[in-house]
């Protein structure tokens, strides 16, 4: 995984609440094995029509097409907990999205694909996506390890994030490498577990 | 303690920096793993224990034209999934509920059925609803790719401790109100987002009383409301359903298993981050008119008005709800014309939902398109038996094979732009069942009301005149 340290970029305000992830991955693309076509098929029908061409939509038009940073409104990322909607994120090319809350299946996605999940306040996110609009292509800097988001005003914002979260995205650290040192832990565990519950593991009488 | 906390704690393997590295019980996969595997495939890892991995072919199956199996598939890149899958769970010795199996269907209608799914478990799920499974009285969750290759692979996840919210519903529900209202209420009373990061434990008279078909319609949406979890306390209901299914304990571990699954429920004096309550009494049958679950409300009311709401966030959202929904603000639930119906999906496609759907089925026609796509072949078999099919030929509804069909539309069936459709699915978001479809969340008597009128309508109308 890319670690994510500090990104300066130009930022997208998306102003909408409960952005769900068949808006950024309509289903018929889950089937898409991860690749550079996930570019396109972010907000897909949002932004393509039937026959390709494009729609008015805020990611089509420059200087938001180089976004990667978006800030938006609550609950991003709700619903289907597929991985393709944050694939699509990252070869558009977004790097970090700033939202007031995310469905939690979603933001444990991107941050287990280097992409940095960060929650700002309601007021602070609306004070941001507004600056945006008014200076469209203006950028936005987000140092993780600082825990700052510096907005397109020059204001600072502290954040909040789980230090293990932390830590894996700055260093680039995926799971497994972390459970593999508790190996001998876990096959203690499963013994006594299964001895417990010896039913969880027979063979079954259909 | 609360349930949660003690099924959570039994699970924990070890604590790292305030993660917890807790063991899976068991892992719930489709078609859609394909990314999981592709993933291990790039780390050439191997599958942990295949024995606690169970497969289920669902969301890529037609609902058609199923006796010639995978080869009836006529669409390559759609049979393409349900081969990958055979090929991926065959590879690494993984139960799988194929195509072709006397028991298919969808991964949160087969492991009840089968006794996969048991009080006290950690289920994680390739999918959002695996809350389902938490009617059972045990934790379930759904994670994405990365997670689930981690669980493939080491039979385990890291997870932070989450919050509990415990949702009291008491009091009798009225004539013609559903498991589905009582949940579509308590999303349209917390909203969306309203259980993120919490656990919620369903608790009251309401769900007391309840079957559990019921409690797993419930537990389903619970990822609507934003909880990754939903559950219930398993009592003589739970057992009852469970014994004698094939994967359930039997003789003495039965009774050994039963002593362990009767601890579980949350001790009297438990104490949980949030309380909501709502009064059974008062919820009506429920119809979505918007975008999110949450823009739900009762039959009888109508389509709010941006105007009239105050926040101006809400109201430009609503608006924009509307414009993509095509209704006017202000216009009654019940003058919404619909094009099709769907009754089906993992919320309410289980034997108690077809009967009630049948039962206003008899009292008319269809009007409009309406497909009964039981979840199983088990449900699908057991309606037969009971001759709920004849009830819904004669009605002039489509009677069609399992899977998850029209409620996420990528095996084939999907609505097309533009179309309006009473759902008994679980999400009404924008072209979730096709690009440009419309979606109304009903539950399975409203929808099939809604197929006799071709409107929504309030079932007890319909019901009371029966
Ligand atoms: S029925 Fe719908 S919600 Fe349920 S598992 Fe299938 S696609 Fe997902």
């Amino acid at each position: 995984m890319e670690p994510f340290t500090k990104l300066t970029a130009i930022a997208a305000p998306i102003d909408e609440a409960n952005v769900d992830t068949n808006q950024l991955c309509p289903t018929r693309f889950n089937k898409v094995p991860r690749g550079p076509e996930h570019a396109r098929i972010l907000f897909h029908d949002r932004r393509f029509n039937a026959d390709g061409s494009e729609k008015e939509h805020i990611l089509n038009v420059e200087p938001f097409k180089r976004a990667q940073i978006i800030i938006t409104d609550r609950n991003w990322g709700c619903g289907s907990s597929r991985e393709s909607a944050v694939y699509a994120l990252y070869e558009f090319g977004i790097r970090c999205v700033i939202a007031p809350s995310f469905g939690d299946i979603h933001a444990n996605n991107c941050a287990k694909n280097g992409l940095l999940p960060l929650v700002l306040g309601e007021t602070e996110c609306v004070a941001m996506r507004r600056q945006l609009r008014e200076r469209p292509g203006a950028s936005v800097t987000v140092d993780l390890a600082a825990q700052t988001v510096i907005d397109a005003d020059g204001k600072v914002h502290r954040f909040d994030i789980h230090p293990v979260r932390r830590k894996c995205l700055l260093e680039g650290l995926d799971d497994i490498a972390r459970t593999r040192q508790y190996v001998e832990r876990i096959e203690n565990f499963e013994n006594a577990y299964r001895r417990e519950r010896p039913w969880l593991y027979g063979n079954i009488g259909h | 303690m609360t349930m949660f906390e003690k099924i959570w704690n039994r699970h924990v393997i070890v604590e790292d920096e305030g993660e917890l590295l807790l063991h899976v019980d068991r892992a719930l996969i489709h078609e859609g793993s394909s990314h999981a595997f592709a993933k291990l495939e790039a780390q050439g890892r191997a599958v942990a224990r295949p024995q606690q991995v169970f497969a289920f072919n669902d969301h890529y199956v037609p609902t058609t034209g199923r006796e010639k199996g995978v080869e009836g598939i006529t669409i390559p890149e759609i049979r393409n999934m349900v081969l990958k899958l055979q090929a991926n769970t065959a590879k690494h010795g993984i139960t799988l509920f194929g195509i072709d199996d006397p028991r298919q269907g969808i991964l949160h209608i087969v492991p009840p059925e089968q006794g996969i799914t048991q009080p006290g478990l950690m289920i994680a799920g390739a999918d959002s609803h695996t809350s389902t499974h938490g009617a059972f009285g045990c934790i379930a969750f759904g994670i994405g790719a990365s997670d689930m290759m981690h669980v493939m692979a080491t039979q385990t996840i890291w997870q932070r401790p989450q919050k509990t919210m415990r949702v009291t519903v008491d009091g009798r529900l009225g004539f013609g109100v559903a498991p589905k209202d009582v949940i579509l209420a308590i999303i349209a009373r917390i909203g969306a987002g309203g259980g993120t990061g919490h656990v919620i434990e369903y608790a009251g008279t309401a769900f007391r009383s309840m079957s559990m078909e019921g409690r797993m319609t419930v537990c389903n949406m619970s990822i609507e409301g934003g909880a990754r979890a939903g559950m219930v306390a398993p009592d003589d209901a739970t057992f009852a359903y469970m014994e004698g299914r094939p994967y359930a304990p039997r003789g003495a571990q039965w009774s050994e298993a039963l002593a362990l699954w009767k601890a579980l429920p949350s001790d009297a004096d438990a104490v949980f981050d949030c309380e909501v309550a709502l009064d059974g009494a008062d919820i009506a049958p429920m119809v979505t008119w918007g975008t999110s679950p949450e823009h739900a409300a009762p039959v009888t009311g109508t389509v709010p008005d941006p105007r009239n709401i105050a926040d101006a966030n809400k109201s430009v959202e609503i608006a924009s709800a509307l414009d993509y929904m095509a209704l006017a603000p202000g216009m009654a639930l019940s003058d919404i014309k619909v094009d099709r119906v769907f009754i089906g999906s993992c919320t309410n496609s289980r034997i108690e939902d077809l009967r009630a759907a049948a039962d206003v089925a008899r009292l008319g026609r269809a009007q409009v398109t309406a497909w009964v796509v039981p979840g199983s072949q088990l449900v699908k078999r057991q309606a037969e038996n009971e001759g709920l099919d004849q009830v819904f030929r004669a009605a002039g509804f489509e009677w069609r094979e399992p899977g998850c069909s029209l409620c996420t539309a990528i095996n084939g069936d999907q609505l097309q732009p533009g179309e309006r459709c009473a759902s008994t699915s679980n999400r009404n978001f924008r072209g979730r069942q096709g690009t440009g479809s419309r979606t109304h969340l009903v539950s399975p008597a409203m929808a099939a009301a809604a197929a006799l009128t071709g409107h929504l309508t309030d079932v007890r109308d319909l019901l009371g005149k029966a």
